[in-house]
């Protein structure tokens, strides 16, 4: 089937198998490895991009239900060499240690932030309850969620 | 002379002083929190995870497996999927077994099948490999081969493995006609029974630590690729232990070692899962020799679960004895250790139980006593680690069991009972009943800070306020003491080689330095670390320190990353070899200043000479003039640069206080953890902000352990743990917010005083969470994982065995 997906803004036409996952287009057709794979049972997250500004898990979904949508990647946070606020907060808490869960963490707390720039720990845990992380036991992850809020809100001020 | 900046930067605040995860706002010249050089790339998913390398013309592998626990191989037939056009090659048993690879070494003096050819010995074992193009179709493929299984026996219950007509499971091994591996004791049987004999109160309890999986969000997986002209083999692999891997890859293939390159790229996460060799692996190089390609091999979440290294299995039948007014004597017990169908334990080779028999744990005994045997089972083989330091989290789970046991039958207060039982500061360095040489500790001051941070009086208030209003609350304690950083070489080795670690530093002329180390990275920070070391010794700030690591080409050999031994080994290597840069620039300032050597003082970064602070010599400059003209003595090389093989002279010997408070639903059996305060001294901390981000890691894999991650197996062997739906990791929500504390009492034997911190909250937390649960419901002992349904039988008084499906 040929389908076209928008993924970080840019158009891509593709002629793909109607199994193909989601994660799989990204990854193995796109070359766009940032977003991982880590399960068989859309249990843990690592596969997380955002669709039409939701967050969704990846490899839960045909590249085929992609077609005609807007998908967002880890690729797409930064603006340049400009990082999204999200990924400024992960680095300075150290919300990462081996990184594999990351970019699935930061698309679904992005999007947390977009509907909700204040969240408490509680929206925060709650948000990414689907997701499994096996090395930062969480709190720094938290923690940088509140960082990036920080960081947007200070800019917003700025602009005030 | 320049007066070169580089030099006077602040110098590295005391680790002590750093609050914890209060980054620094410029990257302090030495110890202290900055954040990780790594991250830049993660942040932005420029990561590159096995999974992420594409080479040219690559093809894609894929693993057939076995159905049945324990099944005689009648007949194998893939000719449907050889027709599939998009296979390239279909690899069995019998392929392998023409090559000689049928079989390969385990690291523990065994074999271990790569491919099965006479009969199946867990579910989930490897039985034939498919090549194609895409991985889609090797996938299809392994659904057009058709095997024939004569179902047999399986042993699963590992107590009945030794029972008279148990099934034999290695009847591969010549002259085996039971499933019995090995009998191992260690310490003073005669003297312990004494101690018990005249011991006033014994406590015993029987306990299971059960079957667990590190389950990194990685998966294993490799490529491999030969070149046809050159005869080099490449294999990216995901792999704790670049060097150990190419070894073994020359041992079990036959295949020269210097035309073996094993580079790990990064590594999402490893907890000892990526310590061995899988043969998934060794498929791939099978593979890319057969098809002339680049052959990637990725196992799924199912495989990993089924397949690669548990951790873990010990039924503990242990005893503590005690006089009447609370003064432990002695500690005995006998494990039946459940090694799987092979023995594939990577331990230090001499110690077959590894380094279980610290379980005398952090308290003065008289006496102590195990005797451990090890089984073959129908499940899979392993237990390689799981963040365990070589059985240590077994050993503790044993002791801080045994402790709480005791405190039970007798009414004390398990704070009380441990801390008039923890060693004393000035009992250090300690040897215990065992022999282990316990390098330097403050126990108490451990303990008091955490029950401090916890407010514990104030917690037993609380809890009896509630039981009075029938709420369940507990509050469970434990102590650890550690042992890492294996090892000395002479009693510790893996397959012979011994656990040495080398390091490389070169300071290219213009100050900025290259450091190569053995050891890698599976998320522990290493780059920033290891930069942070040599930034101390040299004042040569950690952003110009670039660190090589995971590429057997580019790096000195080593035993690789586990055990918690980056830091006290590698890290020892690392700070030896940049004093050897000190001493090197010392030659080369003095020859710069006209003066001699030992005139000189060092301060972070310069050399100046003594009584004149104006006349120096900052570590760029000399570095310029170490590959200059200038003039230096004889016999000193120029340049700057040094390597360094670091054999530690002992264990180091971190330790920790862990208090754990649950709150537990009467109605459903639901524990919830609502604080943990963890207390570790790992000795001098060199980046706080990424000891704290470990300790926080294995803290909530305690929770999972202790409560959740069940991986039990019905009477077929069938795993009943082989997904992420059943076999249940921790999130968010199980995780309460950790409040951490820390002492600091350095390692007098360790250049840096460091001690290690990677597994201590894995080793630690598990006892504290289960103490806790069954302080809330007034049980004596249930085994873990504490899952609702086994919570809720135990405070009936009808606890489960977790290991078996519950019947
Ligand atoms: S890969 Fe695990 S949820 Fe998508
Ligand atoms: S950082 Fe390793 S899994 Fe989250």
């Amino acid at each position: 089937m040929q389908i076209t997906v928008t993924v970080n803004g840019t158009a891509h036409t593709r002629e793909v198998e109607p199994r193909l996952l989601l994660v799989h287009f990204l990854r193995d057709e796109l070359r766009l490895t940032g977003t991982h794979w880590g399960c068989d049972t859309s249990n843990c997250g690592v596969c997380v991009v955002q669709l039409d500004g939701q967050p969704v898990k990846s490899c839960t979904v045909l590249a085929v239900m992609a077609d005609g949508r807007e998908v967002r990647t880890v690729e797409g946070l930064a603006r340049g060499a400009e990082l999204d606020p999200i990924q400024q907060g992960f680095s300075d808490k150290h919300g990462l240690q081996c990184g594999f869960c990351t970019p699935g963490m930061m698309m679904t707390c992005r999007a947390l932030l977009d509907r909700n720039p204040d969240p408490s720990d509680t929206e925060i845990r709650v948000a990414i309850s689907g997701q499994i992380c096996r090395c930062t036991g969480y709190e720094n992850i938290v923690r940088s969620v509140h960082a990036a809020a920080e960081i947007e809100r200070a800019a917003q001020e700025v602009h005030q | 002379m320049s007066t070169d900046t580089t030099g006077v930067a602040a110098p590295g605040t005391p680790p002590t002083e750093v609050a914890p995860t209060q980054v620094c706002a410029s990257t302090p010249m030495g110890y202290g929190s900055m954040r990780r050089k790594e991250d830049a790339r993660f942040i932005r998913g420029q990561g590159r995870y096995l999974d992420d390398i594409a080479l040219p013309g690559m093809l894609h592998g894929a693993v057939l497996r076995s159905p049945f626990a324990h099944a005689k191989i009648v007949s194998i037939d893939t000719s449907a999927a050889e027709a599939h056009p998009k296979v390239k090659a279909v690899i069995t048993g019998e392929t392998l077994a023409g090559l000689g690879l049928a079989w390969m070494p385990t690291l523990s003096h065994d074999v271990q099948a790569v491919l099965a050819t006479d009969k199946v010995r867990f579910q989930g074992q490897e039985v034939a490999f498919v090549v194609a193009e895409d991985r889609y179709s090797a996938r299809d493929a392994l659904a057009l081969i058709e095997v024939d299984y004569e179902p047999l026996d399986a042993v699963i219950d590992a107590r009945k493995a030794l029972d008279e007509g148990a099934p034999v499971i290695r009847d591969d091994l010549d002259g085996r006609t039971d499933n019995h591996i090995f009998d191992w004791e260690a310490g003073d049987s005669a003297a312990t029974d004494d101690v018990f004999a005249n011991a006033d109160v014994v406590a015993s309890c029987d306990m299971l630590y059960p079957r667990v999986h590190p389950a990194p969000m990685e998966t294993c997986g490799s490529i491999a690729s030969m070149d046809p002209v050159t005869g080099k083999l490449t294999v990216y692999t995901t792999t704790q232990a670049p060097h150990a891997h190419r070894t073994i890859y020359a041992l079990v293939a036959g295949l020269p070692e210097h035309k073996i390159q094993v580079i790990s790229p990064d590594i999402g996460g490893g907890f000892g899962n990526k310590v061995g060799i899988y043969p998934g692996y060794v498929c791939a190089v099978v593979g890319t020799i057969v098809t002339g390609a680049p052959v990637k091999w990725v196992e799924d979440r199912s495989e990993n679960l089924m397949a690669t290294s548990f951790a873990r299995d010990y039924h503990m039948h242990g005893e503590i004895a005690s006089t009447k007014d609370g003064k432990l004597l002695g500690v005995r017990v006998k494990v039946l250790a459940d090694h799987g169908a092979f023995n594939g334990t990577a331990q230090p080779s001499k110690m077959p139980a590894g380094l279980f028999h610290v379980f005398s744990g952090s308290y003065d005994m008289a006496a102590a006593h195990c005797a451990v045997t090890g089984v073959y089972t129908n499940k899979a083989p392993g237990g390689v680690a799981y963040a365990c330091s070589f059985r240590i989290t077994e050993a503790v789970y044993l002791i801080e069991r045994l402790v709480d046991v005791l405190a039970h039958d007798q009414g004390w207060d398990p704070a009380e009972l441990r801390m008039k039982n923890l060693l004393k500061p000035e009992q250090f360095p300690y040897t215990t009943a065992l022999g282990w040489e316990y390098d330097s500790g403050d126990y108490p001051t451990t303990l008091q800070k955490a029950l401090d941070i916890a407010g514990y009086a104030e917690l037993r208030r609380e809890q009896a306020a509630k039981r009075e209003r029938g709420e369940l609350m507990g509050i469970g304690i434990a102590f650890f003491t550690e042992a890492v950083g294996a090892g000395p070489r002479r009693t510790m080795d893996i397959l012979g080689l011994g656990m040495a670690d080398g390091a490389e530093l070169r300071v290219h002329p213009t100050g900025k330095a290259v450091l190569r180390l053995s050891c890698m990275s599976q998320g522990q920070g290493h780059v920033t670390t290891f930069a942070q070391i040599v930034a101390e010794e040299l004042g040569i700030s950690p952003d110009d320190i670039e660190v090589v690591q995971g590429d057997t080409d580019q790096t000195p050999f080593g035993l690789g990353t586990y055990g918690s031994r980056s830091t006290p080994v590698s890290g020892a290597a690392t700070a030896i070899v940049a004093r050897k840069v000190r001493e090197r620039a010392k030659i080369v300032a003095a020859a710069m200043l006209e003066v001699s050597p030992d005139d000189l003082e060092w301060e972070k970064g310069r050399f100046h000479v003594a009584g004149d602070p104006s006349a120096s010599a900052a570590i760029a400059d000399i570095a310029m003039a170490a590959h200059s003209d200038l003039e230096l003595p004889e016999g000193v090389e120029g340049h700057l640069d040094a390597t360094c093989v670091y054999n530690p002279p002992n264990l180091t010997y971190p330790c920790g206080a862990y208090i754990c408070v649950v709150d537990v639903d009467k109605g459903t059996g639901q524990a919830s953890v609502r604080r943990f305060i963890a207390v570790d001294d790992c000795g001098v901390r060199i980046n706080p902000m990424i000891v704290e981000g470990q300790v926080h890691g294995g803290l909530a894999d305690g929770v999972g352990m202790a409560l959740m991650q069940l991986m039990a197996f019905d009477s077929d062997g069938n795993h009943l743990g082989a997904s992420f739906m059943d076999y249940l990791l921790p999130t968010a929500m199980e995780c309460p917010s950790w409040e951490l504390g820390e002492t600091v009492t350095p390692s007098p034997h360790h250049p840096i005083g460091a001690k290690g911190v990677g597994e201590s909250a894995t080793v630690g937390s598990p006892p504290a969470v289960v103490n806790a649960v069954l302080d809330a419901i007034g049980v004596r002992h249930a085994d873990m994982p504490l899952t609702p349904a086994h919570v809720w039988r135990a405070m009936r008084g009808e606890p489960i065995r977790t290991d078996l499906a519950i019947g």
